[in-house]
């Protein structure tokens, strides 16, 4: 895999650099290196822990958007058992930038959904840099609804840069396509969790994204455009994407605090992106507990606190 | 340089017509002049050809509202910049300048009024302010119609002019779009009928939320609705768009209206399609 470096990452990558090649220089290892390579270490900790307190809005961006974070079929292999793949929407195609299938999340059987992007040029050209078309919401409606009538949770992985803005998104009704997948959404009779793992940009976003519990990773985005689109458009320049992250509170706490999301799931030191296993776990951790709790509520009573829980959110002055 | 010279007069350029404040108006797709009194008077429709003038919020409840008696609730809700958002103004000061500009306190206004003596609630958007956008308000208001119709099992009618989500209240404003979804599925298990209508322009989180959810969707002529804006998408493709596209009659083509309405004709098929809905005599 590439090895992908930010900015701000360059500090701990140089020092972990001179970690390893101290220990490549030292073999055998004498106890003076030995020393040396264990207060490199620390520092290394110390240094993350600095770096990753203060991160800006729009760092937090870059981190959600890193070519090394695990994607959903990255998630799924770590998380899922027995997983395969479906496709198709019955209507007009098969939408790559939307992956969906079952498996089981430990005991559980269980419908799985989420954006998909990718790495090599030739796959992202596939996976339309995971903007989904009309097809691909329709596709994670009839699976969802799948999963109703076998009474099986959803989870769906949000990680989008927005719905596709193209002639045959639109010919085909992309509007339409989410916004029935928002109405269809609040009352399916199962439970439905939504984690986002990387970005998650306008109704692109949400047309997967409403549920019973909505999570977070620690380094990821969610709002109702992307900083350059907001910048481009208030701003005038796409290059002021920085502060419009800034000004749209764009990340976990903020939208903890806004009252949207339920929980923001830690990543591993230094990210997902540098250690996806250990993400994964975490991810599923964070899946399971929330999956207990809502097992113990009645279809009839889920569908009820899901759309209580969105007739909460807003902000208004009566 | 002979040659360069300009020998013939050129093309003389057409005398600016004045026209004088507020009596006369000319058509944004014809170019007639009409007067506007009569243009009004036709529910502001071109009486050469047809174009639909964008109308206010107001003018829409007066086209339809017997005897225009609305009674309008939860008017006096306002928004209160959660975020404190700044572009190169402040969204307060934004706010501000359109309720003095428009009279109005936010894009929607909502309530209950009769058409051809047909009782329902009607919310209508504002495409004046701050584009229609919607934001915690919007959604709101838009909610509480949706419950009041849920109370008095009367019809819901939406009528939508928006350029989508608001962005200055960010991921709130987003959160609108699944809020007022869910209260529409509410609408719908209630059995109780939602026509929503489609006028220019509506699009993005809107369009991708209850302007597309109505039992019936409808759409004036030549109105402009889709989920991305025309110039986003010819930005991302870096082509020209065909002629029609994203009009209601391409709408309409592509199985995503049941119907284009003239604005003329709106009331009468308004009262015809709750008749099918609501078993009534007919008063009209």
């Amino acid at each position: 895999m590439n090895q992908y470096v930010l900015d701000f990452e360059k500090p701990i990558r140089e020092l972990e650099a001179r970690i390893a090649e101290l220990r490549e220089h030292s073999k055998p290892a004498d106890a003076f290196t030995a020393k040396e390579i264990k207060k490199l270490e620390a520092q290394v900790v110390r240094l993350r822990a600095q770096i990753y307190a203060k991160l800006t809005r729009w760092q937090r961006v870059q981190l959600a958007r890193h070519p090394n974070r695990p994607y959903t079929l990255d998630y799924i292999e770590r998380m899922i058992a027995d997983f395969i793949e479906l496709h198709g929407d019955r209507f007009f195609g098969d939408d790559p930038a939307i992956v969906a299938g079952i498996g089981r999340l430990e005991q559980q059987p269980v419908v799985v959904i989420g954006h998909q992007k990718a790495r090599e040029t030739k796959e992202k050209l596939r996976r339309n840099f995971g903007m989904p078309h009309p097809e691909g919401y329709r596709k994670a409606l009839r699976l969802m609804k799948l999963a109703a009538r076998f009474k099986r949770p959803v989870i769906c992985l949000i990680d989008t840069p927005g719905a596709y803005p193209g002639i045959g998104a639109e010919e085909r009704g992309q509007a339409e396509a989410i916004a029935r997948n928002l109405f269809e959404m609040a009352h399916l009779p199962t439970p439905i969790i939504v984690a986002v793992i990387g970005e998650g940009a306008s109704g692109g976003a949400l047309g997967i994204g409403v549920g019973d519990r909505i999570l977070m990773m620690e380094n990821t985005w969610y709002s109702v455009i992307t900083p350059e689109g907001c910048a481009a458009i208030l701003y005038r320049d796409a290059a002021n994407a920085p502060q419009a992250a800034e000004a749209m509170r764009v990340t976990p706490d903020d939208l903890l605090k806004m009252g949207i999301i339920d929980k923001i799931i830690k990543e591993p030191p230094g990210g997902a992106h540098a250690h996806p296993d250990a993400a994964a776990q975490l991810l599923k951790q964070a899946l399971l507990q929330e999956l207990a709790s809502l097992r113990r509520i009645s279809a009839t009573q889920l569908v009820k606190q899901r759309i209580e829980k969105f007739n909460r959110m807003g902000v208004y002055l009566e | 340089m002979e040659w360069y010279k300009r020998t013939n007069k050129g093309l003389e350029p057409s005398e600016k017509k004045e026209l004088p404040d507020g009596l006369w108006i000319k058509c944004e797709d014809c170019g007639e002049i009409l007067y506007k009194k009569e243009l009004d008077r036709n529910a502001k429709v071109c009486l050469k050809c047809g174009h639909h003038f964008r109308m206010s919020a107001e003018e829409y409840i007066r086209l339809l509202a017997d005897d225009g008696r609305f009674d309008e609730f939860n008017a006096e809700l306002r928004s209160t910049d959660p975020l404190k958002f700044k572009d190169s103004k402040k969204y307060s000061d934004r706010l501000k300048e359109a309720m003095e500009r428009t009279g109005l306190n936010e894009a929607v206004r909502t309530g209950c009024c009769s058409v051809n003596g047909m009782p329902v609630v009607l919310a209508v958007m504002d495409f004046s302010f701050i584009g229609g956008s919607m934001g915690s308000v919007v959604g709101e208001k838009i909610c509480r119609a949706v419950d009041r119709a849920l109370q008095t099992s009367s019809p819901l009618i939406i009528i939508s002019a928006s350029g989508g989500a608001r962005m200055q209240e960010a991921a709130l404003s987003l959160m609108q779009m699944a809020k007022t979804a869910a209260r529409l599925a509410l609408l719908s298990d209630a059995g109780i009928p939602y026509i929503s209508l489609l006028t220019d322009p509506t699009t993005g989180g809107t369009t991708a939320s209850f302007s597309m959810l109505g039992d019936l969707n409808l759409a004036e002529p030549g109105a402009l609705i889709g989920f991305a804006g025309p110039r986003v998408i010819k930005q991302t493709i870096g082509q020209d768009l065909p002629e029609g596209f994203q009009r209601a009659e391409f709408l309409l083509q592509h199985g995503f209206l049941d119907a284009i309405v003239p604005r003329t004709e709106l009331k009468k098929q308004l009262s015809q399609m709750l008749h099918f809905f609501i078993n009534r005599k007919r008063k009209d």
